[in-house]
């Protein structure tokens, strides 16, 4: 097994890792950087639960070795914040209750913000689609989705 | 495994050529990280070829529009002059997957994946694109339906890696459409796909490519097909000879999103749809 160097940028901070080659950006984040935000559910793209940011992009991190991202900046869900004060995506998902379980909020905030900074005011239409890459058991999307709105409304008045 | 990022096309062809063990080419990941993940394939080497700058570029020039191997499908739909010549190219390629997917797949991917189903593969042979392949020794450039052999399989040969997928200049008066069906609205496989590219002259289809996806091992050039329509102006009747032709050429599988029977009718149906895109694309009434 030959290992990696890996230099990143995650949520703004400079952060350094060694892992084997052939592990994902998921597993790295996990369990080398304890970011556990980022969550596993399929580990093949399709759940979109490990949704992350990389150089600005929205991936699926389970796609993602983490070798690939040396010298690359990644965003998660652990910097969607400002301290304590929570992210108009996150504040509208309390508030509408567009959650359950939980596993595939952070993947659905980091797909929301990715939309948002492109497209600032979605139609439904939109925003299903763009959250097409994001599965959700509990909810049925539908709080989801007004929470998505609820949030770019927020959002356009600053 | 061992992690390679070369900088030049020859040097990750090198690579390639140089490992002993099974060797794999790293673009967007979208298929080689899942064969990974569920333990089909263990790689000995993995090249990474985002570092290549040539592999990273959308060039246009007067020979046509050449598009890097590890472009993404979301750096596609965002390029105004690619839209424009090869519409029916982009909708393909924009098909696969979620935004999460886009901001990974390459269409060079999606093409020596060589999956039966593959979107943006029958829209590229019916855009008669072509691919850049660069070998240790020799730079080759073949028309894309000569690269996939089977499902799964390719006629590159080891130590060889497309470089681009380069699409002729569009003629004037001409368009491209790509249609495919699943069976909902998003995320999922093809279960028919047609691409097609038409030319008109004087409101007259002068020239046309019909390329059927997902109805049998290979994508499927239908030369009976795009007969069937030139020399008309896409009228009932041509449109019904097109539809015949496409279902008369599927061999399709069985399987649970689709009978060979359902999978034969759709191939018609579909084909019908996409030529009447294009050829109000290509400015036909």
């Amino acid at each position: 097994m030959s290992g990696f160097l890996v230099s990143t940028k995650i949520n703004g901070d400079a952060f350094q890792f060694a892992c084997p080659s052939e592990e994902t950006l998921l597993d790295s984040l996990r369990n080398r950087v304890g970011l556990t935000g980022v969550k596993e559910g399929c580990g093949t793209g399709d759940c979109g639960a490990c949704s992350i940011t990389l150089d600005g992009s929205l991936v699926c991190s389970c796609l993602v070795l983490a070798a690939e991202a040396d010298g690359r900046e990644i965003g998660t869900v652990e910097g969607l914040s400002d301290g304590m004060k929570l992210h108009p995506l996150q504040e509208k998902f309390i508030e509408h209750a567009a959650l359950q379980c939980g596993i595939c909020t952070p993947g659905f905030l980091i797909s929301a913000k990715a939309l948002l900074e492109k497209n600032p005011k979605p139609s439904e239409k939109e925003i299903r689609y763009a959250l097409a890459g994001n599965l959700c058991r509990c909810t049925g999307y539908d709080k989801i989705v007004r929470a998505v709105q609820a949030a770019a409304k927020e959002m356009r008045k600053k | 495994m061992r992690f390679e990022s070369p900088t030049t096309t020859k040097e990750a062809a090198a690579l390639l050529t140089g490992e002993l063990g099974d060797a794999y080419i790293l673009a967007g990941g979208t298929d080689l990280l899942v064969r990974m993940k569920l333990g089909l394939i263990e790689p000995a080497l993995v090249v990474d070829i985002k570092k290549i700058p040539a592999t990273q570029e959308i060039n246009v020039s007067d020979k046509g529009i050449s598009i890097g191997a590890s472009v993404s499908g979301a750096t596609m739909s965002e390029h105004a002059k690619l839209n424009k010549s090869w519409p029916g190219v982009v909708e393909a390629a924009n098909l696969i997957g979620s935004d999460q997917i886009q901001s990974r797949c390459t269409i060079a991917g999606n093409l020596c994946n060589a999956s039966p189903a593959a979107d943006s593969v029958p829209a590229l042979i019916a855009a008669g694109a072509k691919a850049v392949i660069v070998g240790e020794q020799r730079r080759r450039t073949v028309p894309v339906e000569k690269i996939i052999t089977g499902p799964g399989t390719t006629s590159l040969q080891k130590g060889e890696l497309i470089e681009s997928i380069l699409l002729p200049k569009q003629a004037a008066r001409s368009a491209d459409a790509y249609l495919r069906f699943i069976p909902r609205t998003e995320m999922d496989i093809a279960v028919v796909g047609v691409g097609i590219n038409l030319t008109l002259a004087r409101g007259v289809i002068q020239s046309a490519r019909v390329v059927l996806g997902a109805v049998a091992p290979t994508p499927i050039l239908v030369a009976k097909a795009a007969k069937a329509i030139v020399g008309t102006k896409l009228d009932a009747q041509a449109l019904e000879n097109l539809a015949a032709a496409c279902s008369d050429a599927c061999d399709p599988i069985d399987d649970k999103r689709g009978t060979i029977e359902y999978r034969t009718r759709v191939a018609g149906v579909l084909a019908r749809r996409a030529a009447v895109i294009a050829f109000k694309r290509a400015g036909g009434a």
